[in-house]
């Protein structure tokens, strides 16, 4: 592959694979909001 | 009372992507990249995601989440509770039609990636030229040799009743979080076999990045053109699957002092991460390695559908007796997963719509939905020669969706108000968003879509009146394709007229369910 191809292709994949991940990571680890909230899981739980 | 919640936040993250995920995501994409410019495509793409798509994400699902406070959950009522005047409660219509009309093709689409796995898997395509790959294709669609193109819809449309059935956490949200992982896992995979090809090794004449080479060297000086800026506009569009009324019924389920900012950057960011590193990783590496890139480039100009479909399960077959059957049900898997979750999206606001508005049950709405879908999909199904699926894409996929999008955008920033807007987008959030998005949302948004329409209404003109079809007629002598281009003409205004009466058949339904709760709030 040529320089700027790769350049290219790394620098996207990588800012876009960066963000998509804190993203998601932030979904995963952010604490539930207290009852009542929009989401069966944790739907014992009272507030 | 629709009684819907979702089970998870991860659920509904993953419900959302989706949604967004579609066959576009590894179809469409690398096409218009290697169309418009390779890697420097990426450019006006992301700016374009950033200026265009992420805020109609939040116009979508801060449109939906508040009509959802009052216990609306398709978007003729949402934006009824957003403008009391009369009007929006007709845009709304939008919502529903372009979502029951693109499902009715939509699953039929879907129903070729069902049957291609079982092809793929049973070695349907073991010893075949690339040309009797291609021919088995346009016979499958067109029903030349057989009906099991009718038979693999029928199921694939029973599935999808049968989920919709199960309900939002019981059948949609466990689908997404099984659908959406495996894709990417599968898009992987194949990624992976696509991007380490060598030249000589399984018959490829061209090592896998040549392929990325090509799709990735930046032409800067297409930059400068307007049609690429157009492409990556539409590219941007369509691949969020905005526009449609999906986002906002799935976020009229979501409750007022929950986030809904993180949720679409994180749906909207999963998206273009299956788009640009898992999509574009796949179809070009491996075509251009057996190919080349002349053959490709041809290859591309009618569109990724056949890349996918003609010349991937060819390809395949240079894998070996082992490895062809696994590839070919991982390539098609993922287009599975990626379309049964976005039909999927386009099912629940049409039964959220009959359950609010008329008591249906929840089985009653997805039999109803399944039942329309049916009837619409026929004449897609039946009359594939004439092409009737690029007409239904065309005015309900394409068309409908700029303009239901211009409208919502002018319904929730500028008739609802910026200020309000923005409380709705930012409340419960727990990812504030800076207050430069403002002015994105009131002012870059609308006049991007403005743009993107006014650029694609000399197209328009030209399909309403036929130019492209009356041209050919012009031109032809030959009196069976003279008959068949007849044919078609007639058989395309048929369509249009279907459009129309679904169209009208949906207002009258808004109509009698807001006579309905006038009656009730009367009493």
């Amino acid at each position: 592959m040529n320089g700027s191809a790769l350049f290219m292709m790394i620098s996207s994949m990588s800012v876009i694979t960066i963000i998509t991940g804190y993203f998601m990571y932030k979904v995963v680890y952010t604490p539930p909001k207290p009852e009542p909230d929009s989401f069966e899981f944790n739907d014992d739980e009272k507030c | 009372m629709n009684k819907e919640s979702w089970g998870s936040r991860l659920g509904l993250v993953f419900a959302m992507a989706g949604n967004a995920v579609g066959l576009g995501n590894f179809l469409r994409f690398p096409v218009q990249a290697v169309q418009n410019g390779g890697g420097s495509f990426i450019i006006p793409y992301l700016v374009c995601f950033l200026l265009m798509g992420l805020p109609l994400l939040f116009i979508e699902w801060g449109l939906g989440r508040y009509g959802g406070q009052f216990g609306n959950h398709s978007t003729p009522f949402i934006f009824n509770s957003v403008s009391k005047k009369f009007i929006w409660k007709y845009v709304g219509i939008f919502g529903i039609f372009c979502n029951l009309t693109i499902a009715a093709y939509y699953c039929y689409i879907e129903s070729w990636t069902l049957a291609y796995i079982f092809k793929s898997v049973s070695g349907a395509f073991a010893g075949k030229s690339s040309e009797e790959v291609a021919a088995h294709f346009g016979a499958y669609v067109t029903l030349s040799d057989s009906y099991m193109a009718v038979f693999f819809w029928l199921i694939c449309l029973a599935l999808n009743v049968y989920i919709l059935s199960r309900g939002l956490s019981g059948g949609i949200e466990k689908v997404a979080k099984i659908g959406v992982p495996l894709l990417i896992i599968f898009g992987l995979i194949l990624a992976f076999q696509g991007v380490t090809l060598k030249a000589g090794m399984k018959n490829a004449i061209y090592d896998g990045t040549v392929g990325l080479n090509f799709l990735w060297t930046p032409q800067f000086n297409s930059l400068w053109e307007p049609k690429v800026w157009l492409a990556a506009a539409g590219q941007v569009f369509f691949t969020l699957s905005v526009g449609m009324g999906s986002i906002q019924c799935y976020a009229s389920f979501i409750k007022k002092k929950d986030d809904i900012v993180l949720n679409s950057l994180s749906a909207g960011w999963m998206n273009e991460f299956v788009e640009v590193v898992v999509g574009a990783s796949i179809i070009i590496p491996i075509s251009i390695g057996y190919l080349g890139i002349d053959k490709v480039v041809e290859l591309t100009k009618s569109g990724g559908l056949g890349l996918g479909f003609k010349t991937l399960p060819y390809l395949f077959q240079n894998w070996g007796a082992v490895l062809a059957p696994i590839a070919g049900m991982l390539w098609f898997g993922l287009l599975f997963f990626a379309g049964i979750t976005s039909s999927l999206a386009m099912g629940f606001p049409c039964m959220s719509f009959l359950q609010d508005e008329f008591n249906f049950t929840r089985n009653k709405a997805a039999m109803t939905f399944g039942a329309a879908c049916l009837l619409l999909g026929a004449p897609v199904v039946f009359l594939g020669i004439y092409d009737i699926l690029d007409e239904y894409d065309y005015w309900a996929g394409t068309v409908s969706l700029f303009v239901f999008s211009l409208l919502e955008t002018i319904l929730f920033v500028w008739v609802f108000g910026i200020d309000n807007a923005w409380a709705t987008i930012n409340q419960g959030a727990d990812f504030k968003l800076p207050k430069f998005v403002k002015y994105i949302l009131m002012y870059i948004t609308p006049t991007l879509l403005i743009f993107v329409f006014v650029k694609n209404i000399p197209e328009i003109i030209d399909k309403i009146m036929h130019r492209e079809i009356y041209h050919k007629i012009a031109t032809t002598t030959d009196p069976a394709t003279l008959e068949m281009l007849n044919n078609k003409l007639l058989f395309t205004n048929l369509s249009r007229l279907l459009l129309v009466a679904v169209f009208i058949g949906i207002g009258i339904l808004v109509f009698v369910a807001n006579k309905k709760r006038q009656k009730l709030s009367a009493i």
